[in-house]
């Protein structure tokens, strides 16, 4: 098996599988109908990416994988998303920073990724770039509504930004895999993302009076496997039904 | 004759006639309030019916299952959507029906104060509930009142699609290993009278059906529509192959239809009146929802606010 290849798609699959799980719990519990709605529909685009990576993954990887065994049946350490999606839903805020951050990066790369020298990733990519755009658009508005909104929005947004901005560049920093698959033409070389990368961000938040420290968590380590504490208790719920009910059809 | 007989006569020979009744068409203040009470509670049972089903999204078994739950829960927030915007036509704000919920005045339908205690009840919720639910709504896509009528009939499309999802989850559940149709058969066992209830109390002790009939907002009695469930559902039940929990449950020969054991009323009433499993948890859920959201929904009328004026400015 393409190990860097499985290890890639992986890589491109947790993100979305991670913060959709975060976007399922708040199913029924939005500020507003249209924001549950709206945000539901992000959960479901972003597991509808989750499926096509992980169905091309299992079919790298073989034997008797599917998409459920590698959506459900991995340890912590082997699940691949960045450290920022796993962040909790600490409140609205914390919600759209949170998933504008991730947007942001996400467009540019589906944008990159439809050059892919492999068409399955290419094809997932220019499908899933359209939703993301919708995404972006989404969450850009609503960081601007609630960083220039009231006292209390602009005060609750600039700390989810202090919590959450110093997650943001691994999104945009290669690891040794991310580098292998971009020398074969496959994937994207994160460091062409950057410039853009933080210029849509640090220009939204300048619009509304947000400030983000230059600051790097150098435990974000997620891509490598190093999690918080959170993605234990996440893969509990989430893993649930498969382990205690193994090897059944549902 | 007075005025308002005349206009009230006038009235009733329209719904006789057939004709829908439209926000702006005179109609007594009775039919009006009943309206409101009724869309309203239809509205207030798809947000909070967002809950038990909401509690397995995070845990469902499979990638399918889970897209498939996230975007039937969805379906009912859209629901609760078309519905209260019915319920605005006759002159009452979101906000006024949002209050009447959280503060206990309105109600919502008893069974989502039942909980879901395993994977198996989201099959059974949609096979009987959505079913029960759907025996309901295709009556009301006749009913009088044009906006409520035109929410129904998009409503029922989805409904039935969900209630085949549901089936369809215990059928696999069913046709699985022996614990799964064990889960399945537990599942059947407690959702089963709570699935009749929905219907509401018996004909005898039902109050505002005599008039809700004349008015065409109901084309059925309960107990006419309790029946029509039980008799399309048993059939399921035994294609499943598992067991409703009712000794008294079977073929009527002569009525043409299943006779079937008595309700609990005590039950029934008491989760009406608040003391069902979940019913404290349900509101408390709906209520922090709303007070946690009160700053965001905040937030979007000051911005708006703020861009309208820069406008107004901007072209002055």
């Amino acid at each position: 098996m393409d190990q860097d290849l499985y290890k890639y798609l992986l890589i491109l699959g947790d993100n979305s599988m991670i913060l959709g799980h975060r976007l399922s719990e708040l199913c029924g519990h939005g500020p507003t109908l249209e924001t549950d709605i709206a945000l539901t529909n992000i959960s479901l685009d972003l597991f509808g990416q989750v499926r096509s990576y992980y169905q091309y993954a299992a079919k790298i990887k073989g034997e008797e994988s599917t998409e459920d065994s590698i959506a459900f049946l991995r340890t912590e350490r082997q699940y691949y998303n960045c450290i920022l999606v796993e962040q909790e839903n600490t409140n609205f805020a914390h919600v759209i920073v949170r998933q504008f951050l991730f947007d942001a990066q996400h467009q540019l790369l589906l944008e990159s990724l439809t050059q892919s020298q492999d068409e399955t990733i290419a094809a997932i990519a220019q499908k899933s770039l359209k939703e993301s755009k919708y995404h972006l658009r989404f969450s850009s508005e609503w960081v601007k509504r609630l960083g220039d909104g009231t006292e209390e929005s602009h005060q609750k947004t600039q700390e989810a930004v202090e919590h959450l901005y110093p997650f943001a560049h691994e999104l945009v920093t290669n690891t040794s895999i991310e580098t292998r698959m971009n020398e074969k033409g496959i994937g994207t070389n994160l460091d062409d993302l950057k410039e853009e990368y933080y210029k849509t961000v640090i220009d939204v938040f300048e619009e509304v009076g947000l400030v983000a420290k230059d600051l790097k968590n150098r435990f974000a380590k997620g891509k490598s496997g190093q999690h918080t504490e959170r993605l234990g208790y996440i893969l509990g719920e989430l893993q649930y039904m498969q382990r205690a009910y193994p090897n059944m059809q549902w | 004759m007075s005025p308002e007989i005349k206009l009230e006569d006038a009235f009733q020979a329209r719904i006789d006639d057939e004709q829908k009744i439209e926000p702006k068409d005179w109609m007594p203040e009775k039919y009006r309030k009943t309206h409101i009470r009724q869309i309203s509670q239809h509205a207030h049972s798809e947000i909070v019916g967002m809950l038990p089903e909401g509690n397995w999204i995070t845990r469902a078994p499979s990638l399918k299952r889970k897209l498939g739950l996230l975007a039937k829960v969805q379906d009912e927030a859209g629901h609760g959507l078309y519905l209260y915007s019915a319920a605005e036509t006759l002159g009452i704000s979101r906000d006024e029906l949002f209050d009447q919920l959280h503060t206990g005045k309105a109600k919502y339908s008893s069974i989502f104060n039942y909980p879901t205690l395993s994977w198996a009840d989201i099959g059974a919720i949609g096979w009987l509930v959505d079913g029960a639910a759907i025996i309901n709504q295709v009556m009301l896509t006749r009913t009088s009142y044009g906006p409520y009528a035109r929410a129904m009939v998009r409503i029922c499309k989805e409904e039935s699609f969900h209630q085949r999802q549901g089936y369809e989850i215990m059928l696999t559940l069913c046709q699985g290993m022996p614990e799964q149709k064990a889960m399945a058969q537990d599942a059947l066992n407690r959702f089963w009278w709570p699935s009749l209830m929905m219907f509401g109390p018996r004909d005898s002790d039902s109050p505002n059906t005599e008039q809700s009939v004349k008015w065409k907002i109901k084309r059925k009695t309960n107990d006419e529509l309790r029946q029509q469930f039980v008799d399309i559902t048993v059939p399921q039940a035994e294609y499943l192959g598992i067991t409703i929990p009712d000794p008294d449950l079977k073929w009527n020969e002569d009525r043409g239809h299943y006779d079937f054991g008595e309700i609990d009323w005590e039950e029934f009433w008491q989760v009406v009146k608040g003391n069902g499993p979940c019913n404290k948890e349900r509101l408390k859920a709906r209520v922090d929802a709303w007070e946690e959201g009160a700053w965001v929904r905040e937030a979007a009328v000051a911005y708006s606010t703020k861009i309208k004026n820069n406008e107004v400015k901007r072209t002055a």
